[in-house]
């Protein structure tokens, strides 16, 4: 069977990267990425089609290309990429669903592969502690990427219902990191100081960007209908990433956060919205046994080694070392003439 | 000795497994209390030390409720002990008849104005229960929505009463607790005291019941005295959005002293089980059988609050 697959978004980061990843597969016989503006990075053998999927000329592409299966990656969770909220929202949305009427219409379509995210579950106190792909939102988000999420979630489930031939994945990641994708919370991890809500700590997941980048292999060479929770194992508590990063926080009274997020937001920093906020004050955590059964994959980075990995690769300043404490913890134990549990440990195991 | 007294609630498992394993090595001097080099003191130190710098570097784990076992080890439950030992001395009946391992759900009797009993229940269990295990409580999304209340509750390993959650926690055969009279019960006047109210919608018995696990009823005695509410305060609760403001003899009247609570002997006895696994599956679903356990339960909870009432001296002592 001759596969010619399609990648939308692939100026930025991880558009680019995954056409370079699926080119290099000996299945797949074209790759095509698509976007406005033509890419920054290497996209391997694919070619790339100027276009922009907010108008109809991207189903002249699809039919051109004869494409089989559409990888769509052109969604932008940060306005500073797009260039305003506006404009974001428009790519967002009116850009899904452009591209899925054009998708409607091409017969040859046999796989859509959507990547959405997991702020579709909104955050609140009245979540349970993980979201299967089942779970109704507590908290429904109502404004910025989660609200774009939702809707285009929305167009994608009715665009599988008018086509119940092609094989739809949706797939809801938690937070990309990896060494060059903004994300929302990549750019809240590289503020100089972090505020957090005052008296909450939220549960934090992260996907490292090689996993996520695999899964959205897996889906558009495979047959994985349904919707999917992407995540890394584990969790971290944003305390405790905070304290990783060694970056000082400064703890927000919550009805307050809101302005302090406008200020970070207007210094060009990094996007505050109202569900942002939400999801720093009381996390979210998602079940990924469903991706585990049917895709056969469990992330090789799980959430804390994804935001280790992170921390190494973005190189972002430590102000305490953990190593320098080690030793003079060591030091007071040794002044009083004890062993520290490591080294205890090390004795026992060593004799 | 009392530098000895003092190390005890600092240690975590993993300490306690090593002098364990130590002194097995240095048999048959099975009881001196360091095996490692040093000074008592000097370990305790370095214990402490080592909990620090991992609190200040993020090196521990937490899971996916949000759980610090870390934390909960060496500061939550260490700061509750005074309280447990020395001001209310808790008397504690039947630990035995939790298991020691698998899921198992707790439920008991709420009350106190203040949820004290909730706390002290889950010290009980921990520091009496031959594996020490740890209580997961259930409790109301106010708790999670509230400042710092939500984040400690959260960390010392407790997380909303939803059905998604025990079931999560029973499956994964941790042993859960609930306090299905919710604010109704910590809420009620002094005069309403021991008399238990409405269970909630039984949605915890269902739970059991789905993931076959022992019911055990539990009824303190004590809490009611803590904090004796002779009236509910309502337009300030209504401000403040809480499900009751309490005026107890010594509160709002003494300001922060009457936050004290008063010193009541507490009694928290663990009831036999009631087994769950001999029921069909897919009795979860049978609302009737659900609401005749959730009575059952109940009604002996009730009976044995009047038993340990009439057994208590004083309230006092």
């Amino acid at each position: 069977m001759s596969r010619v697959v399609v990648v939308t978004g692939v100026s930025r980061h991880l558009g680019s990267r995954m056409a370079r990843i699926l080119s290099r597969d000996a299945s797949i016989e074209r790759v095509i990425g698509v976007d406005v503006v033509p890419p920054r990075e290497d996209i391997g053998g694919a070619e790339f089609f100027r276009a922009d999927i907010r108008n109809p000329v991207i189903s002249k592409v699809l039919t051109a290309t004869g494409a089989d299966t559409v990888v769509h990656m052109g969604v932008i969770s940060t306005p500073v990429q797009a260039g305003g909220r506006s404009t974001m929202k428009e790519i967002n949305v009116i850009g899904s669903m452009q591209l899925l009427a054009a998708c409607q219409r091409v017969g040859t379509i046999t796989k859509f592969v959507m990547k959405s995210s997991s702020t579709v579950y909104g955050s609140g106190p009245k979540d349970p502690a993980l979201f299967t792909e089942d779970t109704e939102p507590r908290h429904p988000p109502t404004s910025g990427w989660a609200k774009d999420s939702v809707d285009v979630e929305g167009y994608v489930r009715a665009f599988s219902r008018r086509r119940p031939d092609v094989c739809v994945t949706t797939l809801r990641f938690a937070n990309f990191l990896g060494p060059k994708a903004a994300t929302p919370m990549a750019d809240y991890f590289a503020l100089p100081v972090i505020p957090t809500v005052l008296g909450h700590d939220a549960r934090l997941q992260f996907i490292y960007e090689d996993d996520g980048l695999e899964v959205i292999r897996l889906a558009a060479l495979g047959e994985h209908p349904g919707v999917f929770n992407v995540a890394g194992d584990d969790f971290l508590m944003l305390s405790q990433a905070t304290r990783q990063a060694g970056k000082a926080t400064v703890p927000v009274f919550e009805p307050l956060m809101a302005t302090v997020g406008s200020w970070v937001k207007r210094a060009g920093f990094a996007d505050f919205t109202a569900d942002q906020i939400r999801y720093l004050t009381y996390g979210r955590g998602l079940d990924t046994t469903r991706l585990k059964e049917k895709f056969g994959f469990t992330p090789r980075y799980t959430t804390p080694e994804a935001f280790a990995e992170f921390l190494r690769v973005r190189e972002l300043p430590y102000s305490l070392p953990g190593e320098r404490l080690e030793s003079l913890e060591r030091n007071i134990a040794h002044a009083l003439g004890s062993a520290t549990k490591s080294e205890a440990a090390e004795q026992m195991a060593g004799g | 000795m009392m530098v000895d007294a003092q190390i005890i609630p600092f240690e975590d498992d993993e300490a306690r497994n090593r002098r364990r394993l130590s002194s097995v090595d240095a048999t048959p001097a099975r009881d001196l209390p360091q095996a490692q080099p040093g000074t008592p003191t000097a370990g305790a130190v370095a214990e402490w030390l080592d909990f620090l710098r991992r609190r200040v570097t993020g090196d521990y784990t937490v899971d996916e409720f949000g759980y610090d076992a870390d934390l909960t080890d060496h500061v939550l439950l260490a700061s509750l002990r005074p309280l447990y030992q020395e001001w209310f001395r808790v008397d504690v009946r039947g630990i035995e008849n939790i298991p020691s391992e698998g899921g198992a759900l707790i439920v008991a009797n709420h009350s106190g104005t203040v949820a004290l009993d909730s706390l002290m229940t889950q010290l009980a269990v921990h520091d009496h229960h031959s594996a020490h295990r740890h209580l997961r409580m259930l409790g109301a999304n106010l708790v999670f929505s509230t400042p710092f209340l939500g984040e400690v509750a959260r960390k010392a390993g407790h997380t909303l009463a939803c059905n998604a959650d025990s079931d999560r926690l029973l499956d994964a055969g941790e042993l859960v607790a609930v306090w299905p009279e919710g604010f109704k019960g910590v809420g009620k006047k002094f005069s309403e005291r021991y008399k238990l109210q409405r269970f909630g919608r039984g949605g915890f018995i269902a739970s059991a019941l789905k993931a076959q696990v022992p019911i055990i009823p539990v009824s303190i005695v004590g809490a009611e005295e803590t904090y004796p509410m002779l009236a509910n305060f309502t337009p300030l609760a209504r401000l403040f959005n809480l499900p009751y403001f309490p005026i107890t003899p010594t509160f709002p009247l003494l300001g922060p002293v009457g936050m004290v609570p008063l010193p009541s002997k507490w009694i928290i006895e663990f009831g036999e089980p009631i087994p769950t696994d001999h029921y069909p599956v897919g009795s979860a679903d049978d609302a009737l059988l659900v609401f005749n356990l959730a009575d059952d339960v109940r009604d002996t909870i009730q009976q044995s609050l009047y038993r340990l009432l009439t057994e208590r001296q004083s309230v006092w002592r």
